[in-house]
């Protein structure tokens, strides 16, 4: 049995970034693998094809509703949507290649099969029929998460779909029904929009991505009604009706009255849950939260000592790069060392256009906690930068603590903003105050000068150039 | 109108201190009597006051200052500037661009992640940086005086056991004035006297009954609790007039004799051992005895008492039994000559009228200077303050 300081189940963003830390600090590491290809649900079918089609569908947009007005005189555009989804897949596997590299590089023993806990110390890979033992002084699970279901709208996998086969229609569809109004169901309602499907999102909350700043979700549900997108908030989904060509989503509206609409395809995108499967974590008694998410201590370690768990199995936000941070803290932990996540710090962003981005507190959560709070916000219409690019859509808005001027929540809206958010994350972990965020000289015309502005607006109605 | 900042002679043995703490920032405004600098002396911590109300100037802002230095200085404003926004109407305002932190930042000493992280790894201690307003960089976890490992990152080589990693960190700290002053005390003592530890043990049992029996009324008389401390105390003052060498000093070629009780008690606190002096204590009720040690246990624990409380004891009394120490051999207090150690209260079987009972015994440990006090002396003084704790009646009639 061949045997290793450190064994990583899942070869996502939380595992091979966990495998590579663990080989630059001296570990043998392995990395087991189910699917063919590393990465996870982000690389695979999750984060990066979906932004390939994003900017897809987006300069395709732009093609037909911009060039125009910047002088660029061309015929009807048509999308070549087997093009797109070919380039799709081919941005998928030049960046899997890129995880078999570094797992080359740095000498990282590939294992694939399904990984199974045998005890603390030992895991069993299946591959089709064959089975061989591993053992680990030191095993990360990383086994990230997959698509929740809808008790009521079981997926089909013809008709009523996951983001997964969102992202490998065959066709464009004439319409198509989104249950859920968060991150996956306005990113892939935005995909399908700009290509003419006629998309209903259903969405139980009253507003479109729920869990960010208020603000941010009315003015992105104003610029994708502009897309031709039509919304049923506060509504109940009970049940569909799948046919051959099309499907029927039976829903509740917020006076209880049923409401039907009838789709080429339902989409159900309300959010994931974490992936164990096949872990054998009843066998070895790995304790789960009543969410099935693997329980971990501050340390990432499980009940078991030797046996850590990282990325979208364990509790937290279900993201990329919480996961890889994760998995770099985790490894360091394993190693000795004293590494430190600071949750509160951790952006979040929606690839529509334009972008989303928000890391801190919502202007919701300050209130609930009374913390008194300053507000700045600066549109992108103040912005040359914006105009020049004919990007003028949008804001971004500082809080920022009533009497220490500390930054608490910065939320933008606007173009690139997935970008500019990292200056704000710099901001908060150096615990910025508004005015030094003001104070900082940033280029122009640029983006990023909005934040400036907004930051100087919330450190004393200081905005300059509004 | 200039006012020099001047460090004060806080006690006549004290003659340097350590400035540990400004409060105020250069060029800020300060009240008279505000506090506006935290010193350590070998002694005590005391703050020094603004004695005019003006704009603070600092020419020293950290390390070891002589009594009579001059620190910095205020200059004399009546008004408190206004914001710096309309300097004309502050013309007395000097605004001095501080490169650090005014002390007053809620960033200051927040490190940044990478400081962080070598912080948590090496127990580096830092509470104020050179970025912005205090902020911890890196480079200060990395000039701190708790060396952070040279390589960046401690790894694991795959042949060593990982059940444990590897990483063991050590830490160097400057020690505190307090702590060089225990020090140097402590071995001057043992190096000076003659000293010597005998032993006896007393039955508790009848300071128990006492204990018991009036503990409520006394408290509600006096407001305070009654402690063992009091009978130990009154005991001890009473056994001292007796044997007077365990309450004399050596000086040269004399012996100086004390015909009245300063007692030092010896207080535990974060920052080291204190040992404040409750004055004529053989004079003292039991109230009032109490009352001193609780008054001097708070002050000692926040860091205010004054040097002139802790000196001149004439014999001390430690206890290392609110520890758990059974028995123990303490160290004289310089210059005096006799310390009397107490221990914990233990039920031990013991022999009484030829029957074997259970009793509540502490062990008493007195070291004595043996220059100037005859074994026989110590032996019996130990002995008196036994026989008046087993049988308090004693204490009330001077047996």
């Amino acid at each position: 049995m061949d045997s290793f300081d450190l064994v990583v189940i899942g070869g996502g963003p939380a595992g091979y970034v966990a495998a590579v830390r663990g080989s630059q600090l001296g570990l043998k590491t392995a990395i087991v693998e189910s699917r063919n290809t590393l990465g996870g649900t982000c690389l695979n079918v999750g984060c990066i094809p979906s932004k390939a089609l994003l900017d897809s569908t987006e300069l395709f947009h732009q093609a037909k509703t911009k060039f125009k007005v910047h002088g660029i005189e061309i015929s009807e555009p048509k999308a070549n949507w087997n093009q797109m989804i070919q380039r799709k897949r081919d941005v998928v596997i030049s960046t899997t290649k890129g995880i078999d590299f570094l797992m080359q590089k740095n000498k990282i023993t590939r294992i694939n099969g399904v990984g199974s806990l045998v005890s603390g110390t030992v895991v069993e890979i299946t591959n089709g029929t064959e089975k061989t033992q591993i053992g680990g002084k030191n095993i990360i699970i990383a086994t990230g998460s997959a698509v929740a279901q809808l008790s009521s709208v079981p997926f089909d996998g013809q008709r009523i779909i996951s983001s997964e086969e969102a992202l490998e229609l065959s066709e464009i569809p004439k319409s198509m029904v989104i249950v859920g109004g968060g991150v996956i169901g306005v990113e892939m309602g935005s995909i399908y929009a700009r290509l003419g499907t006629q998309v209903t999102t259903v969405e139980f909350m009253d507003g479109l991505i729920p869990t960010m700043d208020r603000e941010l979700g009315r003015a992105l549900e104003k610029t994708l009604r502009s897309l031709g997108m039509t919304f049923h908030f506060g509504t109940k989904v009970t049940g569909a009706t799948s046919g051959k060509k099309s499907v029927t989503l039976i829903a509740e509206n917020k006076k209880g009255e049923p409401i039907s609409m009838e789709a080429d395809y339902v989409l159900v995108a309300i959010g994931r849950v974490a992936y164990t499967q096949g872990l054998g974590l009843d066998k070895v008694g790995i304790a789960v939260d009543s969410r099935g998410r693997i329980e971990i201590n501050s340390h990432y370690q499980t009940n078991i000592p030797t046996v850590y768990a990282i990325g979208d199995v364990v509790k937290g936000a279900m993201l990329a790069h919480k996961a890889s941070e994760e998995g770099v803290a985790c490894v360091e932990l394993i190693a000795g060392q004293k590494p430190h996540i600071n949750y509160n710090a951790i952006p979040g962003v929606v690839y529509t256009w334009p972008e989303v981005a928000s890391v801190g507190k919502t202007e919701e959560e300050l209130k609930a906690a009374g913390i008194a709070y300053k507000k700045g916000s600066a549109p992108f219409k103040a912005s040359g930068r914006a105009r020049a690019a004919e990007e003028s859509d949008g804001f971004i808005k500082v809080l920022a603590d009533q009497t220490s001027d500390e930054v608490l929540g910065i939320h933008m809206i606007g173009p690139r903003v997935a970008d500019l958010i990292g200056e704000a994350v710099v901001a908060f972990e150096y615990r910025a105050s508004a005015e030094d965020i003001g104070i900082i000289s940033h280029a122009h015309p640029t983006f990023s000068e909005t934040l400036k502005e907004a930051a100087l607006a919330a450190t004393g109605n200081r905005a300059i150039h509004f | 109108m200039k006012k020099d900042i001047i460090v004060p002679a806080a006690g006549e043995s004290v003659k340097e201190a350590d400035i540990v703490n400004w409060y105020k920032g250069n060029g800020d405004y300060v009240n008279r009597d505000e506090p506006i600098c935290e010193l350590e002396t070998e002694k005590a911590t005391l703050d020094l006051t603004a004695e005019i109300d003006g704009i603070l100037t600092i020419s020293v802002d950290g390390g070891t200052v002589k009594v009579g230095d001059s620190v910095g200085f205020i200059t004399a404003s009546d008004a408190k500037p206004v914001a710096a926004a309309n300097p004309v109407n502050a013309p007395t305002a000097v605004v001095i661009p501080a490169a650090v932190s005014n002390g007053n930042s809620y960033a200051q000493g927040h490190a940044s992640p990478a400081a962080a992280k070598l912080i948590a790894e090496t127990g580096a201690s830092i509470t104020q940086g050179t970025g912005k307003d205090g902020r911890v960089t890196k480079h200060d976890v990395q000039s701190s005086p708790a060396p952070a490992p040279v390589a960046p990152a401690p790894t694991v080589s795959p042949n060593q056991p990982l059940v444990a990693p590897g990483f063991r960190p050590e830490r160097r700290e400057k020690m505190t004035r307090l702590r060089k002053t225990i020090m140097n005390r402590l071995i001057e003592s043992q190096q000076t006297t003659a000293s010597l530890t005998t032993f006896n043990e007393v039955d508790m049992s009848a300071v128990m009954d006492i204990r018991k029996k009036y503990k409520d009324a006394f408290k509600e008389k006096y407001q305070v609790g009654l402690g063992f401390m009091s009978f130990f105390t009154k005991a001890a003052c009473n056994a001292l007039m007796e044997f007077p060498a365990l309450n004399a000093y050596v000086d040269g070629e004399e012996i100086i004799f004390h015909d009245y009780c300063d007692v030092g008690v010896a207080v535990s606190t974060a920052k080291g051992l204190v040992v404040p002096v409750i004055r004529n204590a053989d004079q003292l009720g039991f109230h009032q005895i109490e009352s001193a040690i609780v008054d001097f246990a708070k002050r000692a624990q926040a860091g205010k008492l004054t040097i002139q409380e802790m000196e001149g004891g004439t014999f001390t009394i430690t206890n290392g039994g609110t520890f758990g120490s059974m028995l123990s051999t303490p160290i004289i207090n310089r210059p005096q000559s006799a310390i009397l150690g107490m221990h914990n209260i233990v039920q031990r079987a013991v022999v009484v009228n030829g029957e074997i009972v259970a009793r509540p015994i502490m062990y008493l440990a007195v070291t004595y200077d043996h220059r100037i006090i005859d074994g026989s002396e110590a032996v019996r003084f130990l002995v008196r303050i036994k026989e008046q704790l087993e049988d308090p009646t004693r204490l009330l009639v001077g047996m």
